[in-house]
């Protein structure tokens, strides 16, 4: 049964006052242009209306418990290790999205300017107001992502990381949940300047609930490497949101490993704004019974010879269900465009699913663009033919997974953090042989 | 060392009969050959010993050195000894050679209680037979059997096989797609590895590979049974005057 659209808009607008009136005014002293920035989101937000079961892109996942009161309790895992233990990096702690200074390395180590978001808000710094919300408002055509709105108008904590040169290691921000209550939010402002290269590093459920929003300007020539991994507790949710520019030459490679969680909602949203320019975005997400994991992605070429990949494979089994929802707009005189994009899932039974929702949109003659998707078992020729070399078919089944979410993995570029994320993978898998 | 009894097997999703009372001995250090025409049961035979899935087997007996095996799983069979070098070997991107054959060599060292091949010394091993079959690293390192060409995948089942060292192996028409040269370094390979303790049961359609690897045994399969056999003079019988008059002997 349809609801009258007007009866649905005043729904979402309702919903976004509840939202707004339930999350406190950020604190802090705050310079005039941040102050805007906050006043331009909550009024946004307002106009749009909250996420809507009913929405077209919520069409697949349920954003009602994203957006609920109350946050739901999830219960914190003592012994979620950070996949990225081995590597060497400067590593910053959130416990419950509460920045921990006692438990982090020193930013000033990190070869890369690292503040407090509070504190760039506070300061007449041009690199940040180009950014604070501005990606974000950008993002909200053609289809609007209000949770982003949301972080924009209330978080509070968070980093804001100004790269100048090419960074010797990578930053992790390492989001620890102890609080099974905790209703999370945090902002990540990334500003690359041109020729600088870094690698930023992402783990942790960070709270029962999370809701984060990155946004990214890599300007000409520099290089931004992201890799994240959610942690692996069952019960947290999750909205987070990458919003990233992209100059002329640069690069973006942005990968995320997903295990378990009830919910997640993993937008990215990506603009070329200067030529030949490359970005790769891609994720693996493995889920076991109550899990449910969504990667909505797009990406919009307004500028010649670049190239994007959309990479995402979800492993899925006992029930859990896997959504992607990817577009590539490529606007006109976005000529000699590269654009791939494929979204595989592999079942591991038949109470599993998987949607997807793959879609092109193409106003430049001169374009190569490709999509596909798929869903599918476990092969039981390969199987065979590893069991019939002496591999035991728990064992051979793991190693079919493994090698299925191996082409994501492969975005990875260092090969270090990619065996990092194998080895996560491996583990998972192997906790659940039979 | 590899007893096959009146060996009965059907499709298990059209419960259509597909061998109907195979009788085949192999002794320990022999070389059996079966030939036959397209469709005749060679490669449902290799795939029953095997132990793959679809196929059910409504009388008769497998057993390897004294042993049952139509019970045991393929992982089982494979530790056990037996070996399929396959018609067609699968592709499996994603997982590399190298990696695939130390698990599956470790896993049968660990099935038998033997101590698991450490990282250098599996490198050593396979290095050293990789060489012998004219296998290159990089084909060592890419994904199991992704892009080879036809021959390469067969000359990678005999390397598995050289590094697996099985005593019971299967060879379902390793020479199809080979060219001359390949053809001589399979079967080096294969004579490499006759010894005293470990057999061989060759499917293949053509006397090109039984001049390199002489069969003591040769076979004749036709519509799911072995209609005829006798020594090498058999195949050069079949390479001369085809399967005519065996078929209508049937028929
Ligand atoms: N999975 C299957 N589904 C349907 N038919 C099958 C299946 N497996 C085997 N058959 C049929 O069983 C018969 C024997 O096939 P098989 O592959 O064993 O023959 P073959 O002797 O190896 O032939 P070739 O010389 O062509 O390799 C054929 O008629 C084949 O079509
Ligand atoms: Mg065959």
């Amino acid at each position: 049964m349809a609801v009258p659209r007007k009866a649905l808009a005043e729904a979402k607008r309702l919903e976004a006052e509840t939202l707004l009136a339930a999350a406190p005014l950020p604190a802090g002293a705050h310079a005039g242009w941040a102050r805007d920035a906050r006043a331009s989101a909550r009024s946004r937000l307002l106009e749009m209306g909250a996420p809507h079961r009913r929405d077209e892109y919520w069409k697949y996942t349920s954003p009602e418990s994203l957006i609920a009161k109350d946050p739901g309790e999830a219960a914190p895992r003592a012994d979620d290790a950070d996949p990225f233990d081995g590597i060497g990096r400067t590593t910053l702690v959130f416990v419950d999205g509460v920045f921990a200074p006692d438990m982090s390395d020193d930013p000033a180590e990190a070869g890369v300017e690292i503040q407090p978001l509070a504190e760039v808000l506070a300061a007449d710094i041009h690199w940040a107001r180009d950014l604070f919300g501005v990606l974000e408002a950008a993002g909200q055509d053609p289809v609007s992502r209000p949770l982003a709105t949301l972080n924009t108008a209330v978080a509070e904590a968070g980093v804001a990381i100004h790269a100048t040169g090419k960074a010797g290691r990578p930053v992790e921000l390492r989001y620890i949940h102890r609080d099974p209550g905790s209703d999370v939010f945090l902002r990540t402002l990334v500003r690359l300047e041109p020729g600088a290269e870094m690698t930023l590093l992402e783990s942790g459920a960070a709270g029962a609930r999370f809701n984060t929003c990155m946004e990214v300007s890599v300007a000409d020539g520099a290089t931004f490497h992201h890799v994240r991994s959610q942690g692996r507790e069952h019960e947290r949710r999750a909205a987070t949101a990458l919003f990233a520019r992209l100059g002329a030459e640069s690069t973006l490679k942005s990968f995320t490993l997903t295990a378990n969680g009830k919910l997640t909602r993993n937008e990215a949203v990506l603009e070329f704004t200067g030529d030949d320019a490359v970005a790769h975005v891609a994720g693996c997400a493995i889920g076991d019974g109550d899990f449910h994991h969504d990667d909505t992605v797009f990406v919009t070429h307004d500028a010649e010879r670049c190239e994007s990949r959309q990479v995402f494979k979800k492993v899925l089994r006992n029930g859990a269900v896997g959504v992607f929802q990817g577009k590539i707009l490529v606007k006109p005189g976005a000529q000699k465009t590269d654009g791939y994009q494929i979204s595989q899932s592999l079942l591991l039974d038949e109470k599993s699913q998987f949607n997807a929702k793959p879609e092109l949109e193409i106003y430049a003659d001169d374009v190569q663009c490709s999509h596909g998707s798929t869903s599918g078992s476990v092969d039981e020729t390969s199987l065979f033919y590893l069991r019939s070399r002496g591999v035991p078919e728990a064992e051979a089944r793991d190693i079919l997974v493994l090698a299925f979410l191996d082409e994501a993995v492969q975005e990875i570029e260092d090969d270090a953090l990619a065996d990092a994320v194998r080895a996560y993978v491996a583990d998972w898998m192997e906790r659940r042989r039979g | 060392m590899l007893e096959i009894r009146n060996l009965h097997v059907a499709l298990e999703e059209e419960a259509k009969p597909i061998l109907k009372g195979v009788d085949l001995s192999v002794e320990a250090g022999k070389v059996h050959a079966i030939m036959g025409p397209n469709g005749s049961g060679k490669s449902t035979l290799s795939y029953v010993l095997a132990g793959r899935d679809g196929y059910e087997v409504t009388e008769g007996s497998v057993s390897l050195g004294g042993e049952d095996i139509l019970e045991l799983e393929p992982e089982e069979r494979a530790a056990a000894g037996l070996f399929l070098a396959f018609q067609y070997p699968v592709e499996i991107p994603g997982v590399s050679n190298m990696v695939f054959l130390r698990t599956a060599l470790n896993a049968q060292r660990k099935a038998r209680g033997e101590p698991e091949v450490s990282a250098p010394e599996f490198l050593k091993l396979i290095r050293e037979k990789a060489a012998e079959l004219n296998i290159s690293s990089e084909m060592l390192k890419r994904p199991v059997n992704t892009g080879f060409s036809g021959g390469e995948k067969k000359r990678n089942e005999i390397l598995q096989m050289a590094v697996l060292e099985p005593r019971m192996c299967v060879l379902d028409e390793t020479d199809s797609g080979l060219d001359v040269d390949a053809m001589k370094l399979v079967a080096n390979g294969v004579n490499a590895l006759r010894d005293a303790g470990r057999s061989f049961l060759v499917i293949t359609h053509y006397q090109r590979l039984l001049d390199h690897i002489t069969p003591d045994v040769v076979h004749i399969m036709v519509d799911g049974r072995i209609v005829e056999t006798g020594g090498p003079d058999l195949a050069l019988r079949v390479e001369t005057e085809g399967y005519g008059d065996l078929v209508k002997s049937v028929a």
